[in-house]
């Protein structure tokens, strides 16, 4: 198996995907991996788009090409959507299904479409698609914020990933404060669970 | 990664670092005393790390007013002996320029190092300049990482090359080398609280013109020994990707990257020379690399600053190596590279045809999503009450100059009341040119950091010149875009002192200004009817619009547990939809004509229900 990713993260400003990233990267590391990884801070960061690219393996950018993405983790389904030229029809796509409609929908800048056409579309692209209804799950895993957690669980969930189930978890101990941890890994097993299941 | 780890982490252990972490790294690790800044984005995490460890660490660290302060603060206590660094972002180097150029003249006793972080693409900026050019200008020698690796190890050499040659260097960034986290192996951290000295020697340190010419004829006789140290630095090295041929890539910063990743993945025999000391550039070791290629490519992003200077060198030289960039098309000088665009020119410059495998999915038209005031920001209850008050004066044609901060966004519909903006503090000087020039009603915005950055300059300039307008100071206590930073308003702590708060108030009083007055955002009434009065004053005034940044105030209330939630009551709501369409907090959403609130985003200010004609909005009812 090689032992590179080229991953993009996807979502909006405050949905924890720094944390994400942090994890992975920590994870690499726990596995002797090289990694890189591009954040986004500033004013995008207020409610816009945040995307972060990572790469694991022998590489010296983070940015991912067009076509180049081995795994796209999209936390909100539309910004799923917008990244997918960045797929290739090898690329796993593990997207969140809870849609988070941009305020300017309301006055009237644009529609948002229907998230099962989204996934739909997707799938008819021949892209295989792991959909995640993250919120509900964390919900039950104790709290609605560890959403994010949920999702990487499910990405780690999907064949031949990169890193280790083991070495995430060791990541998620080293980088969640400890009253947080259980609820967190809770979200993580259960996201996995979820994800193996599709 | 947490501020204390940057200080705390053991040497030999690896960390996931972010560039600007990975700065404040090295320099501990290379002997930093004394820090100073003002915050800009793509560098203001190397601010937010130093002030939680400076202390600790036993380096003195400030932010100051603005960045040409922040610059004599460090410039002088590198004058002192002290190994020091200033931090900012490019346009900042604009307004600390002035004494950056001088203390290039002087010259420095302690290494001293200006990080100037660039934004190609203009992630968070106004313009996209290339710092580079005032490495030129200068004469001050330039170390241009480009990843947090070399971010850290520049650093940790810098303070040694830049005493050795008794310069200032500038250490240039941009946001890809800033914003991106890789692995570094931390070393052992030197340095620390030193007391400095001030050796009296008045022809090395004031700049009178007859000193002045002895200092430039010594500068340019640094810079014969500084190019000799650019020929010998390793950071300019020639790297071989896959087996010997004629073609050559020039590269520095990020573009590098690119180039590597790039170069690899299409199985290229290619050389590469990348500059990681960028000024004065090694001639030789260029024409060196030039005379072994047929064919060079220059990559690099923004201007083509090498570029230029290797055709310059290639000319002089009589070198015969075709040399391709910018300057015949294969690169923009827009905006900052990609995997993407790099793949594209070197299949073009290797003429092999450039292909992507992407999935075909139905092309749907996605809503936009910009950056918008945070829920609950109080920016856009001041502006609210701007336009219910201009309203209600009956003022249809007020123009809007505005500032830099988060209330920029104020540019975004429904407020739309951004007009003119050029750079940090321009909203008051150019308040006096608009209104003068035209007689307009002119409303000016800008937030409390700037105001002190450089506003007040113009306020003082406004009054003197019996100017007309009303400025709005959006004073939120914070300097909240960059990340939170404090400012000389707010009283905190600084180097183990308490450090005092200045009073806006009392400040743009003792200006002379006569329309002074404080209100709360979060009153819409009271905020209404004193912009109303303010509109109906002849000649200057100023309102201080004081609300505490609702992300700061949100984080208080979460950890204190007073949260609170507003919801629409779905019985009397008219749907009239003024909340959403003029107010337009982003918790709000609407389906065919029904308002909801969605609570995961509200922050309960309480806004929102001041807006609505038949009083709807509601503190939802505790569970
Ligand atoms: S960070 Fe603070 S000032 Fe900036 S938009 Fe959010 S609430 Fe407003
Ligand atoms: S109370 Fe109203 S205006 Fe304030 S955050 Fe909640 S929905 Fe937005």
């Amino acid at each position: 198996m090689s032992r590179n990713l080229q991953l993009v993260i996807v979502g909006v400003g405050g949905q924890g995907i720094l944390t994400v990233s942090d994890i992975l990267g920590t994870a690499a590391i726990e596995e002797g991996l090289k990694a890189v990884m591009s954040e986004v801070h500033g004013m995008a960061q207020r409610g816009g788009v945040v995307t972060t690219e990572m790469k694991i393996g022998d590489f010296e950018s983070p940015l991912v090409a067009k076509g180049e993405a081995d795994v796209i983790l999209g936390f909100e389904p539309v910004e799923t959507y917008r990244t997918l030229e960045k797929a290739s029809p090898r690329t796993g796509i593990v997207t969140n299904t809870d849609p988070l409609v941009p305020p300017g929908v309301s006055l009237g800048q644009g529609a948002y479409p229907k998230v099962e056409k989204l996934i739909e579309n997707m799938r008819n692209g021949g892209l295989k698609v792991i959909a995640v209804p993250a919120l509900e799950i964390a919900r039950s895993a104790g709290s609605t914020v560890a959403g994010n957690i949920v999702m990487l669980g499910a990405m780690v969930a999907l064949e031949n990933f990169v890193l280790a189930r083991e070495a995430v978890e060791a990541a998620l101990r080293k980088r969640i404060a400890p009253r947080w941890l259980d609820l967190n890994l809770k979200a993580f097993q259960m996201g996995y669970e979820a994800g193996k299941k599709q | 990664m947490k501020p204390r780890d940057i200080l705390e982490g053991k040497a030999g252990d690896k960390y996931f670092v972010l560039g600007n972490e990975a700065l404040v790294r090295g320099a501990l690790e290379g002997g930093l005393n004394f820090a100073a800044t003002y915050p800009g984005t793509p560098s203001s995490e190397i601010g937010d790390v130093l002030s939680e460890i400076a202390g600790p660490a036993g380096v003195s660290f400030e932010f100051s007013i603005n960045e040409k302060v922040a610059m004599e603060v460090a410039a002088s206590a590198a004058a002192c002996s002290l190994r020091s660094m200033v931090f900012m972002k490019h346009v900042g180097l604009n307004v600390a320029s002035d004494p950056f150029m001088t203390a290039v003249y002087t010259g420095t006793r302690g290494g001293f190092l200006v990080i100037v972080a660039d934004d190609p693409s203009m992630h968070s900026s106004q313009n996209e300049q290339d710092t580079r050019y005032f490495s030129e200008i200068s004469r001050a020698p330039m170390l241009e990482p480009s990843d947090p690796v070399e971010a850290y190890e520049m650093m940790k050499k810098g303070f040694e090359l830049s005493e050795a040659l008794e310069l200032p260097f500038l250490v240039r960034t941009t946001t890809r080398v800033a914003h991106i986290r890789s692995v570094v192996t931390f070393g052992e951290i030197t340095g620390g609280r030193r007391q400095g000295d001030f050796e009296k020697n008045p022809s090395r340190w004031v700049p009178v013109p007859a000193f002045a010419r002895t200092m430039h004829r010594e500068l340019q006789q640094k810079l014969v020994k500084a190019r000799e140290m650019s020929e010998q630095s390793p950071y300019n090295f020639v790297e071989q990707v896959g087996d010997k041929s004629p073609y050559g890539i020039i590269t520095s910063g990020c573009a590098y990257n690119y180039v590597m990743d790039a170069a690899r993945a299409m199985k290229m025999d290619v050389r590469v020379l990348k500059l990681g000391m960028t000024a004065p550039l090694p001639e030789k070791k260029i024409s060196d690399f030039l005379r072994s290629c047929e064919d060079v490519l220059i990559v690099e992003e923004l201007d083509p600053y090498l570029e230029n200077a290797v055709r310059v060198l290639s000319q002089r030289e009589g070198i015969t190596a075709r040399i391709r960039g910018k300057r015949d098309g294969l690169f923009s000088v827009m905006y900052e590279y990609s995997p993407d665009i790099l793949k594209k020119a070197l299949c073009e410059w290797r003429g092999v045809p450039y292909t992507v495998e992407c999935v075909e999915v139905e092309a749907l038209t996605l809503p936009p999503r910009p950056p918008v005031l945070c829920p609950g920001c109080s920016h856009r209850a001041t502006y609210h009450a701007v336009k219910v008050a201009l309203r209600k004066a009956k003022i249809k044609d007020a123009i809007f100059p505005t500032d830099i901060g988060c209330y920029t966004l104020g540019i975004m519909a429904p407020q739309s009341m951004a007009d003119y903006l050029l750079c940090m503090g321009s909203s008051v000087g150019t308040a006096c040119g608009i209104s003068r020039a035209t007689g307009k009603k002119v409303v000016s915005f800008i937030g409390d950091s700037t105001f002190f950055h450089s506003g007040v300059t113009g306020l003082i300039s406004a009054y003197h010149n019996a100017h007309s307008f009303l400025l709005v100071i959006l004073d939120n206590r914070t300097t909240a875009m960059t990340g939170h930073q404090p400012h000389p308003g707010i009283a905190c702590e600084v180097n183990g002192m308490k450090a005092p708060a200045v009073d806006i108030e009392k400040l743009v009083k003792a200006i002379g200004v006569e329309f002074v007055k404080v209100v709360d955002p979060y009153d819409l009434n009271a905020t209404v009817e004193t912009f109303q009065e303010a509109l109906g004053h002849e000649g200057l005034s100023v309102i201080v619009s004081r609300r505490e940044c609702a992300l700061v105030a949100d984080r208080e209330r979460r950890k204190k547990g007073e949260w609170k939630t507003f919801e629409v009551n779905q019985e009397t709501c008219s749907h009239c939809l003024v909340c959403v369409t003029q107010f337009a907090c982003p918790a709000f959403s609407s389906e065919e004509r029904n308002v909801f609130i969605n609570r995961a985003l509200c922050d309960g200010c309480g806004v929102c229900a001041q807006v609505c004609p038949t009083k709807s909005i509601e503190v939802r009812s505790n569970e």
